[in-house]
């Protein structure tokens, strides 16, 4: 005890030299290594997307440079060049106290590898601010510092400070103001300390699982719906050492904050710091997207703001939340309603109504034109009579005259709508088609496109997509130009929830109808996992275990399956019997099975591939079934190592010969000499195997008694090499 | 005040063996020379809480504590005795005299509890929020003698699994969690997490077993839920459960009713959901439930469940093992003098030989009579006691009518009313049981004697 004390105080003696030979750094992911925002990210990164106007990153580096940031680590992977350039033209590189260096990779597709590829260039020499490059806020990080390097002077595994802010999610679609799910955390109050994370809770689960120890070392632990994670992370260097060590972490949350949570091993704590007055918020989605830029109009995150932000250059707040940049030409009969941005060399035309709208640069709008809700970047043209409600229009778009986009549309770059055509509500429109193949693993998408666009552009534009334009021609109405992408099965209904258009109300009233509903159901799932000695009690109460057994015995069908699949293979691609045995070793593992289960279903597979491979006698079926085995009879006997793992394989193959496939009933006796011949059953276990049957009802006894010549055979030889020993 | 006091006094606990027997039943044990019962009586009196049905296990037991009772309160309180089966469990034992409960609140509290918490500021909290259930939490008691200190206690709470789980809203009036098993991961209810935001789960705490229920909900769920046996168990845990979604007033709103009001209802959603968004921060989470679609009267009925959290200087324990025995002898006479009665007050001092000391934290019965050279520490005797010369008596309670013979050391043990120590016996940590004789120079540790049952 004495010993640490004093290795504590000397530490303290020794951090005002530590604090001030490390400037405060920060790494900023200037790739969010989702898909969120596609088709728009297909071709320019989520960063530099205009947010009020201005590149979303400038909101994250204009705070941390206020924040007393003094070295950033710009990370960017996917459009590396696009964010490098835009940095290097920017007023960033040319910064006295504040250096904007950038790192690039072509090949990280997470944060993990990210942060991985930071450790190894061994950049940060101290506490860091890890923060991704689509962060609004303007918190003042002198508390949460202080508290974190207090906290590690204490207890070196305090590692992380976590900022959190209040906000309760909405308590019909149990989603936050952003756009997010629920988050659920648990804090020990008087610590700050985080001890459970839960961001993708099962919506289906009525209740959440706190661990018992968990309770039983904090006497009192507050669980919240109601706050809000603002990635902003203060790290300590071991963050990104644990990253290295951990090579399978890859999300910041899902794996780095849970894994840490659960490991009682290394004892690394992670901590929150909630802000209270001043503004966090992360863009995740386009819903998170509307709901920031009107906060930014609204001025919430004062000072970063948009006529700050542009400093000189004329933009003009104006009653009732109006910006308005100097030179835009606005017809007088123009109606330019509350909270709305326009930007520099903007026209518009007579009559035209925008209300809660942002306007970016160089757009021509024309006349009786009405824009609710939308946001429109730079050197767009909007023609006479069109309506945009809820919409995003990227750069360079074309509305052909009275075209109408409703609630929740994207259009890409450089679409052009055709006149008087309607583009439903939901649509994401761009020039690129759609990737046909998605990867089903969500992290890996955006990867994808970390080639360029300028690849993706030329390939696609000018080769094969040109001769296709005056296909999609129809699909945006005459002269109209871009693919509607299609939404994934399943995914529309969801849609909705981080679209850029507010929530519709019948959606919500059928939400608010089938919360009733669910709750009917959960209060009576209550009963089944009450934690309490209802459980014996009640009638019902034994559910939780039928279900276990439930879950082992889908399990195993779905383990069969693999193995079933991994065989197949194996035969078609001619993979080596070793590389087999691996692999089946693998899903051994990961399904948690004995090797016993591997057995028996190699065996099914084996047998199921004899029977389905052409013959037209029973003959045939036995020589495929004998080619088969000869081939692989290594594959099985590594999974088969003493006598009741081979007697499984005889059961099996009994089950097999009753239900799945019948045609080996006759044959049952010829497959079992088979087996015998190729040495992959001794007889002890098939001798065994007919002793237990011995008992057994006469239906089960089939198999036994057509195979009794082979049995008798094989005792009487066994009684021979008995003699012959004598 | 409208409100009926059940105290259930139970009867023979197999905790409490050897100390209790046929004669000597759970609620006539004596603590500090006055039985246990008192205890609590004595509090709901100072409540004014008068109309009390005491339920007991047993017929015999009925008697015994009805006399006692009859002779200790008479024209104090109104009370009743009502006999109950054994093992039938708490929700049992109410169930059987749920026929006598006419009064619109009905306040249950175990008969072991020796508390100075006022039972009518749980009843207050109760009536405030009118609450279908509110129930009494306190500090977990410190176990355990006093020399193992604060931190020792904890740890054996711990090992116990004494403790309950408890979720509290952020007001700390209102019970959103409650478990009482520890073996498995606790679950906590989302929609009630939903709707209160945050919830604050407490495992420093304790059920205290003292409720106090609206009778109509506590009458139903007995009738519905006949499976229930514990009130702490299945009852309590099931009205927090259900408090957002509540099944128990659901019959008092005629069915038709109910029917009409959904034809209307998808229209008026809109308004209502309109008033959920504006409304963000709702002053109680149960009045954003309790709210119908269509804004009008209730269907969706929703219960409170309160909680009164006792202060932490409070004293509240239960007599519910020999440990927690000791404990509150040892208390009572210490740290919670304050508890004892006006009644309880020692008659004529009890007779003492020469060089005979009694220290501080005793209390020594009426008509005791004790030798030379004795010393009493920290330890309770009760009345017509004879004790020899040179006994050494620690930490100790000794009952009624116990004659200890000369040079007997007792340390940390009890000793049952009639019981003979014959010369020079020496026990520590040991019970021994109504009447039983030991015999000279035996030395026991940490035993439990006992006359054999015929």
């Amino acid at each position: 005890m004495g010993a640490q004390k004093k290795g504590a105080t000397a530490r303290v003696s020794e951090d005002p030299e530590e604090l001030a030979r490390h400037p405060l750094q920060a790494i900023l992911l200037a790739d969010s290594f989702t898909t969120k925002f596609r088709p728009i990210t297909l071709e320019r990164p989520k960063v530099l997307l205009p947010l009020v106007n201005i590149p979303m990153i400038n909101y994250t580096l204009a705070w941390l440079e206020s924040a007393g940031v003094e070295e950033v680590f710009v990370f960017c992977c996917a459009h590396s060049k696009q964010v490098i350039d835009y940095l290097e033209s920017s007023e960033w590189s040319s910064q006295p106290n504040f250096s904007v260096t950038t790192i690039e990779s072509h090949n990280s597709i997470s944060a993990g590898d990210a942060l991985r590829l930071i450790y190894e260039r061994n950049v940060i020499h101290g506490d860091f601010v890890l923060i991704s490059g689509d962060t609004v806020s303007n918190m003042s990080l002198t508390q949460a510092l202080q508290e974190h390097k207090d906290r590690r002077k204490k207890d070196a595994n305090a590692i992380m400070t976590m900022v959190v802010k209040q906000s309760k999610p909405s308590p019909i679609t149990q989603q936050s103001r952003l756009g997010t799910d629920e988050l659920f955390m648990a804090i020990n109050p008087v610590t700050k300390q985080l001890l459970y994370y839960e961001d993708k809770a099962e919506y289906s689960k009525g209740f959440i699982s706190l661990d018992k120890t968990l309770i039983a070392d904090n006497p009192s632990v507050i669980l919240h719906n109601d706050k809000q994670d603002c990635y902003i992370d203060i790290c300590s260097q071991e963050v990104l050492s644990l990253f290295t060590d951990n090579f399978d972490y890859q999300h910041l949350r899902r794996h780095f904050v849970k894994g840490l949570l659960v490991d009682d091993i290394m004892g690394y704590k992670i901590f929150t710091h909630e802000i209270h007055s001043s503004y966090a918020a992360r863009i995740d989605n386009f819903r998170s997207y509307d709901t920031i830029s009107k906060d930014i109009i609204q001025r919430w995150t004062y000072p970063f703001v948009p006529d700050v932000l542009c400093g000189s250059s004329a933009i003009k707040v104006e009653r009732q939340g109006t910006y308005r940049a100097s030179d835009v030409t606005l017809s007088r009969s123009a109606q330019f309603g509350s909270f709305t941005f326009i930007g520099q060399g903007t026209k518009i035309g007579t009559d035209t109504k925008i209300s809660h709208s942002v306007i970016g640069e160089r757009c021509t709008i024309g006349s009786n034109v009405t824009i609710e809700g939308s946001y429109i970047w730079n050197n767009v043209t909007i023609e006479d009579g069109c309506q945009l409600r809820n919409a995003i229009v990227c750069d360079g778009v074309i509305l052909k005259s009275g075209a109408v986009l409703q609630p929740g549309v994207i259009l890409s770059f450089k679409v052009v709508v055709g006149q008087q055509f309607v583009v439903p509500a939901y649509s994401k429109v761009s020039l690129l088609q759609q990737p046909t193949q998605q990867d089903s693993d969500e992290e890996l998408e955006y990867a994808d496109s970390t080639s360029g666009t300028g690849e993706l552009r030329s390939d696609k534009l000018n080769g094969d997509i040109a001769p296709d334009l005056s296909e999609t021609a129809s699909e945006l109405g005459t002269g109209g130009v871009g693919y509607i992408w299609t939404v994934f099965e399943g995914a529309y209904d969801e849609e909705w929830r981080h679209s850029v258009a507010p929530i519709p109300t019948d959606k919500l009233v059928k939400l608010m109808l089938d919360k009733d509903e669910d709750e009917e159901l959960l209060t009576q799932d209550g009963n089944v996992i009450s934690a309490s000695r209802e459980l014996k009690t009640d009638s019902d109460g034994n559910g939780s275990e039928d279900d276990d057994n439930e879950d082992s015995r889908d399990d195993y069908v779905s383990f069969e399956k693999e193995v079933e699949a991994t065989f197949l293979r194996a035969v078609h691609e001619n993979v080596k019997v070793d590389l087999a045995v691996l692999e089946v070793n693998a899903l051994r593992l990961s399904y948690n099975m004995a090797s016993v289960d591997c057995g028996g279903a190699i065996f099914y597979s084996m047998m199921k591939l004899a029977v389905e491979s052409p013959h037209n006698s029973a003959s045939e079926l036995h020589r495929n079934a004998a080619d088969i085995v000869t081939t692989w009879q290594k594959l099985l006997k590594s999974f088969l190592h003493d006598i009741d793992e081979e007697i499984e394989v005889i059961l099996k193959f009994e089950e097999m010969c009753l239900e799945s496939a019948k045609e080996f009933a006759a044959l049952f006796p010829q497959i079992l000499h088979l087996l015998y011949d190729k040495e992959i059953l001794q007889e002890d276990a098939i001798l065994r195997w007919a002793d237990e049957k011995e008992g057994a009802d006469e239906s089960d006894k089939v198999f036994l008694k057509r195979s009794e010549k082979f049995i008798q055979w094989l005792r009487e030889a066994e009684e021979e090499e008995d003699d012959e020993d004598e | 005040m409208d409100f009926q006091v059940v105290v259930l006094a139970g009867g023979n606990s197999k905790n409490l063996t050897p100390l209790v027997s046929k004669e000597l039943p759970k609620p006539l044990l004596p603590v500090a020379n006055c039985p246990v019962l008192n205890y609590v009586l004595h509090q709901l009196e100072q409540s004014n809480l008068k109309d009390l049905i005491v339920v007991v296990e047993g017929e015999d037991t009925a008697l015994l504590v009805g006399a006692w009772i009859s002779g200790t309160f008479i024209d104090r309180l109104h009370v009743e005795i009502a006999a109950v089966p054994e093992d039938i469990g708490t929700a049992g034992a109410l169930r059987a005299i749920s026929h006598h409960l006419t009064a619109k609140d009905i306040l249950v509290v175990s008969g072991d509890l020796v508390s100075d918490v006022p039972p009518g500021a749980l009843a207050a909290t109760h009536r405030r929020h009118d609450a279908a259930v509110t129930t009494m939490l306190c500090s977990i008691p410190v176990s355990g003698p006093l020399e193992s200190g604060s931190s020792g206690g904890k740890d054996k709470a711990k090992k116990l699994g004494r403790y309950n789980i408890i979720g509290l809203d952020p007001s700390k009036q209102f019970l959103l969690h409650i478990a009482t098993e520890i073996e498995k991961d606790a679950r906590i209810s989302k929609r009630i997490l939903h709707a209160v935001g945050q919830m604050e789960m407490r495992s420093d705490l304790m059920d205290a077993h003292m409720y106090a229920f609206k009778r109509s909900v506590l009458q139903e769920v007995l009738d519905i839920k006949d499976t229930f046996q514990s009130l702490k168990e299945d009852v309590l845990p099931y009205l927090v459960r259900s408090q957002l979604k509540s099944e128990a007033l659901l019959n008092r709103t005629p069915q038709g009713e109910e029917n009409s009001n959904e034809k209307v209802s998808s229209q008026n959603n809109q308004a209502f959901i309109s008033r959920i968004l504006a409304n963000a921060s709702t002053p109680s989470f149960h009045g954003l439930y309790s709210e119908n679609p269509d804004g009008s009267s209730s269907t969706r009925k929703t219960h409170k469940c309160c909680v009164y959290i006792a202060s932490s200087s409070s004293y509240c324990v239960r007599l519910n093992s020999i440990q927690a025995f000791m404990d509150i002898n040892r208390d009572v006479t210490g740290d919670a003098d304050h508890l004892l009665s006006p009644n309880n007050i020692i008659g004529p001092s009890p007779k003492l030989g020469t060089k005979t000391t009694v220290g501080p934290n005793c209390r020594l019965g009426e008509g005791s009579e004790m030798g030379d050279k004795c010393q009493v520490k920290r330890s309770i005797i009760g009345r017509h006691c004879r004790i020899g010369s040179h006994v050494k008596a620690v930490n100790s309670v000794v009952m009624n009518h116990v004659t200890i013979g000369d040079g007997c050391i007792i340390q940390g043990s009890v000793i049952c009313s009639n019981v003979q120590l014959q010369e020079r016996v020496v026990l520590k940590d040991c019970q021994v049981g109504a009447g039983f004789v030991v015999t000279a120079g035996s030395e026991y540790k940490a035993e439990s004697l006992a006359k054999k049952e015929k």
